[in-house]
């Protein structure tokens, strides 16, 4: 357990390091490239709440990492154009404040996350991963064909927007931003894990009827982690619109759950910095391999697969060793 | 692997600064699509740009291609890169008008040009015009509008029109119905992606349709055409360029055979400029070119006109030599409209098969000297 | 079942019986296809443990090798067979490699695996056969149209496609319940250490079960490629559908698939075809056409969704 901590230490120091660096030296881009680890590995810290705590493989969690995006873009682009959300019943503006759009997103985001759940936990296995997917192509789909805000153009946002005495312009005032926000959703995590609710959400998982026995409801428990769960990648899906100052149906499909599932298992199932560590190894890798070859998708296919099957505890299980049941 | 990073970021700075000092040096940052389905599209567009730059043999002209995955953040992520590493000057390449309208309006704010080969999303030529940005294929409407034009000419009077539930589609419709002056017998907005039309060709049969206009780019376009031949419908059909251009032709095969489609651009166009570029395309890459090619040469040969009468570090001037689009067009006389979209002819063009190949050959002009709607919502 | 929108409107086209009848066939036809690509997923999953992402990829694949075969040699049959023994042959060398170290794993770790081979299949085909579509045609003798009692004018090509998805089903049925290897697959699905201790060779079974399944979504490929396109990344939209049918249906079982393909094809065709009207009756024109387009863009996930809420475990999945 205290070479996992090290590694912990290591991968956020690292994280933080790596963009201070580059402020240091100009390399803006790089930075760039660090926020969007910062807010993938956000978005799959979400997904590990119902995932490696709950063990609720959800292949639908772009719906919330969408819903995220879109609440940002239609309050900014409300903003941007001086043109209320709605005017009765009542007065609702759109706005450029950060903390807002958070707020927003956060709910929208957990809303979504309590019908979804309420609905899809009644199934489990495959089908809970199915029925993820189908509310996942649901959103996709009304998406691209739902004009007010763009359908498949998607909805650009010219200007980043604000945050109290922060210059978001700047990449590594932005950066801070995420890399706050991400350390405040991992020691959110930590402590979930280790609180009653996380240990029993964890005891439900392995064996549901001593869960019962107590006189709680594995199902209730699971929603509550799956609302939790969605809240965080909605939260992260905000921060990756301002991040492009953009935001599309793309955020809905099937791929970024199936990629957001990707750094969970790149990390290590069950770990808590698990996708800290595969985000960054999959964003370093498609800027590596991307170089290299126009079909760099076999090389990825190939390393995951890899991963798969000869390093099943992941980035950090190869790490840290033997992997305990949880932590 | 970060201390790579770091010293191959350290490395590209320090080139791109360098470049920058030199004079009349013009860094071009091309982002296209490469990978995946639609990369057919992105490589057509960046041999055509290569063709030309290598053709003109300007040592200042600096090209880095990178492929967008056809994914709008992506896109955004390169369009970033280019502009903060590699200090490029100018940016082009992007294929589809959601990538686009993800990386044009920030990156012209941020004082960069954008030339597009390809995407004309309406917002960028009414409202959201900029400048530095100048479309050098059409607005997106153009080729819809046209196909409208011909209906006309060829005394449809009852047509049935489809095109995929996305904004792109919507557009398409509309840009037929401006023009075109007859009746719908039917208007259908199909999924987008949706590979079987069975239940669509079902109800243009059942319709009392005299003719069928269909927008269906890519795959969507061969399913529709092979199934429409196969349904034994022969009501006349037309569509724009996309679903009958070079590179999908051979998979449509004799499907399409005497279709009408409406382009700017044919291989068979009688100008200097035009047959030298097919003879130096198929030269260089062993196939015949497509849109998707001369639309990227000409993309190609507008910057260099433009660097050959000014330098790019004085952005105005740079500007108004882009303007004049001096330069000899493949598809003939071009200029620009006062937002920065072509004025040109549209042409109409036939499915023929040249011994085993299936390619395009002109028929009729469909719109003359062709602007868009949107120049009177743009001001700049 | 008869109405006519109000006549200028545009875009409102009759809805008569004959077309009704036509859309219909259209949904069977759809139905069937999925049929055929479900049954290997359904199968795979019931006897093995096993979510295979990468079912699509092998559609794709039987697609590419009927329209390389056709190109050189112009036979049709000749590319059905080769489509059948490329996706085949795939299959077997994936399950032998790759997916026979899954079976004990968890289904997440299936689904990246199997999500891996997607980018690996997908990828690697664009390297040999380049970016553009390939072509691949109806045969002559099947081409055209013919007139069926009351009427109705359709595709020959499609009839027979029907008459083949349902021949696989018919052949599927006999398979699992009148043959030995049938018994050998039900007895896999119930209880993995009987059929061991029965002296069965399992791991033949499995080879044998997945290449099956694989050739089916090869054959699907081929057939559905020569009227639609064939290109890069074609598997994957179907493979989604394949698994709404395959969940609905109730994972495991043939029957849940046949019930649930028909629903998924019948759903999807009549839904395009009905809601666009049904929002005329109360909205105008275009906006009707729109939200009937939207909706039937969702439709079937909305009845995916709808099942699973009333029945977990699908229509004939086994209830827990």
């Amino acid at each position: 357990m205290k070479r996992e901590m090290l590694i912990n230490a290591a991968l956020m120091a690292g994280l933080l390091v790596v963009p201070l660096w580059a402020w240091a030296v100009d390399e803006p881009f790089t930075i760039t490239l660090a926020t969007r680890v910062a807010i993938l590995a956000l978005a799959a810290v979400g997904l590990n709440i119902a995932l490696g705590i709950g063990g609720l493989v959800s292949l639908g969690h772009a719906a919330f990492f969408g819903i995220g995006g879109y609440a940002m873009g239609i309050l900014a682009s409300h903003a941007q154009t001086y043109d209320p959300i709605m005017q009765w019943p009542l007065l609702v503006e759109g706005t450029k404040v950060m903390p807002v759009i958070w707020i927003v997103a956060v709910l929208a985001a957990a809303l979504a996350a309590l019908v979804i759940g309420a609905l899809s936990l009644r199934t489990s296995g495959v089908y809970f991963i199915m029925i993820t997917l189908a509310f996942g192509q649901m959103l996709y789909f009304f998406a691209i064909s739902w004009p007010a805000y763009g359908g498949e153009d998607g909805l650009s946002i010219y200007v980043r927007n604000d945050f109290p005495l922060l210059n978001t312009l700047d990449p590594i005032q932005f950066f801070a931003i995420c890399f706050a926000l991400l350390a405040l959703a991992l020691w959110f995590s930590a402590r979930l894990a280790a609180s009653p609710f996380g240990l029993a959400l964890n005891a439900a998982r392995q064996t549901p009827q001593r869960v019962e026995a107590v006189g709680l409801s594995p199902f209730r428990l699971r929603l509550a982690a799956f609302v939790l769960s969605g809240a965080i990648t909605g939260l992260a899906g905000a921060l990756f619109a301002d991040l492009n100052r953009f935001v599309s149906p793309v955020m809905f499909s099937w791929q970024t759950s199936g990629e957001i599932i990707v750094f969970i298992i790149l990390g290590g199932v069950g770990r808590l910095y698990g996708p800290v560590a595969g985000a960054a190894l999959f964003i370093t890798l498609e800027h590596f391999l991307g170089e290299v070859s126009d079909y760099w998708h076999i090389f990825l296919g190939l390393l995951l697969l890899a991963v798969v099957l000869f390093a099943r505890g992941g980035v950090i299980g190869t790490l840290a060793g033997r992997k305990v049941a949880h932590d | 692997m970060k201390l790579r990073t770091l010293i191959a970021a350290a490395c590209a700075g320090v080139l791109g600064t360098a470049g920058l000092a030199e004079d009349g040096k013009v860094k071009v940052g091309m982002i296209t699509t490469l990978s995946g389905g639609g990369a057919g599209l992105g490589i057509d567009v960046r041999d055509g740009f290569l063709l030309a730059a290598k053709m003109a043999g300007n040592d200042n002209l600096e090209v880095v291609v990178e492929d967008d995955q056809r994914k709008p953040d992506i896109a955004v992520q390169l369009a970033d890169k280019m502009i903060q590493s590699e200090k490029v000057d100018v940016l082009t390449g992007i294929i589809w008008s959601n990538l686009a309208m993800a990386v044009v309006p920030s990156a012209t704010a941020r004082g960069k040009f954008y030339l597009s080969p390809n995407a004309g999303p309406s917002m960028l030529a009414g409202k959201g015009c900029h400048p530095n940005y100048f479309n050098v294929a059409w607005q997106n409407d153009n080729l819809h509008e046209a196909a409208g034009g011909y209906a006309n000419d060829a005394g449809f009077e009852n047509s049935f029109i489809l095109a995929p539930n996305y904004p792109a589609g919507q557009d398409a419709l509309t840009g037929y119905k401006r023009i075109y002056d007859g009746d719908l017998a039917g208007e259908l907005f199909t999924k987008l992606g949706q590979k079987d039309y069975a239940s669509e060709i079902a109800q243009i049969r059942a319709s009392d349709a005299d003719s069928v206009f269909f927008f269906l780019p890519g795959g969507m376009g061969i399913s529709f055409l092979k199934q429409y031949a196969d349904s034994g419908l022969e009501l006349p059909v037309v569509g724009p360029a996309f679903s009958f251009d070079q590179g999908i032709l051979q998979a449509v095969g004799e499907a399409a055979l005497g279709v009408k489609n409406t382009s700017q651009w044919s291989k068979d166009i009688d100008n200097p400029a035009n047959r030298e570029f097919v003879a130096a395309f198929e030269e260089a890459y062993g196939r015949l070119p497509s849109l998707y090619a001369s639309q990227g040469y000409d993309t190609a040969n507008l910057l260099l006109s433009a660097m050959e009468k000014a330098d790019i570090a004085n952005a105005e001037a740079f500007r108004a030599a882009l303007k004049e689009a001096d330069f000899d067009s493949v598809r003939g006389d071009f200029e620009f409209a006062a937002n920065n979209h072509p004025i040109q002819d549209i042409y109409v063009r036939e499915v023929i098969k040249e011994g085993e190949v299936y390619t395009n050959k002109i028929t009729g002009v469909a719109l003359e000297d062709h602007s868009n709607v949107y120049v009177d919502e743009c001001d700049m | 079942m008869r109405y006519r929108a109000a006549p200028g409107t545009g875009g409102a086209s009759t809805l008569t019986t004959i077309l009704f009848i036509e859309q219909v066939l259209n949904g069977l036809q759809f139905g069937v296809m999925l049929f055929v690509m479900a049954a290997g997923l359904t199968l795979v999953f019931g006897v093995m443990g096993l979510i295979n992402l990468a079912h699509g990829s092998l559609y794709m694949v039987g697609a590419f090798a009927a329209a390389a075969v056709a190109g050189a040699t112009g036979s049709f049959v000749l590319a059905l067979g080769a489509a059948l023994a490329a996706a085949a042959g795939a299959g077997a060398l994936v399950e032998l490699l790759v997916i026979r170290r899954l079976y004990d794993r968890e289904h997440l770790d299936q689904v990246l695996a199997t999500f891996a081979l997607i980018l690996i299949f997908s990828e690697g085909t664009r390297w040999m056969f380049g970016s553009f579509p390939l072509y691949l045609d109806i045969p002559d003798a099947l081409s055209g149209v013919v007139t069926l009692p009351g009427g109705i004018q359709y595709s020959l090509y499609r009839l027979v496609i029907i008459g083949i998805g349902l021949g696989i089903a018919g052949f599927l049925f006999w398979l699992i319940s009148r043959t030995r290897l049938g018994i050998r697959i039900r007895a896999g699905e119930s209880d993995r250490e009987m059929i061991a201790a029965l002296g069965v060779d399992i791991s033949k079974l499995y080879t044998l079960v997945f290449a099956l399944g694989a050739a089916l979504a090869g054959l699907a490929g081929a057939l559905v490629g020569a009227i639609q396109s064939v290109q890069v990344g074609m598997g994957e939209p179907v493979l989604i559908l394949a698994f709404v049918v395959i969940v609905i249906g109730g994972i495991g079982s043939i029957k849940g698939a046949f019930v649930g393909a028909l629903m998924v094809g019948l759903t999807d065709t009549l839904g395009g075809l009905l809601l666009p009207g049904f929002f005329r009756l109360f909205m105008e024109n275009a906006a009707a056409t729109s939200t009937g387009s939207a909706l039937a863009s969702m439709l079937i996930y909305i009845l995916m969704a709808v099942v699973l809420v009333w029945r977990p475990q699908g229509l004939f999945g086994p209830q827990t």
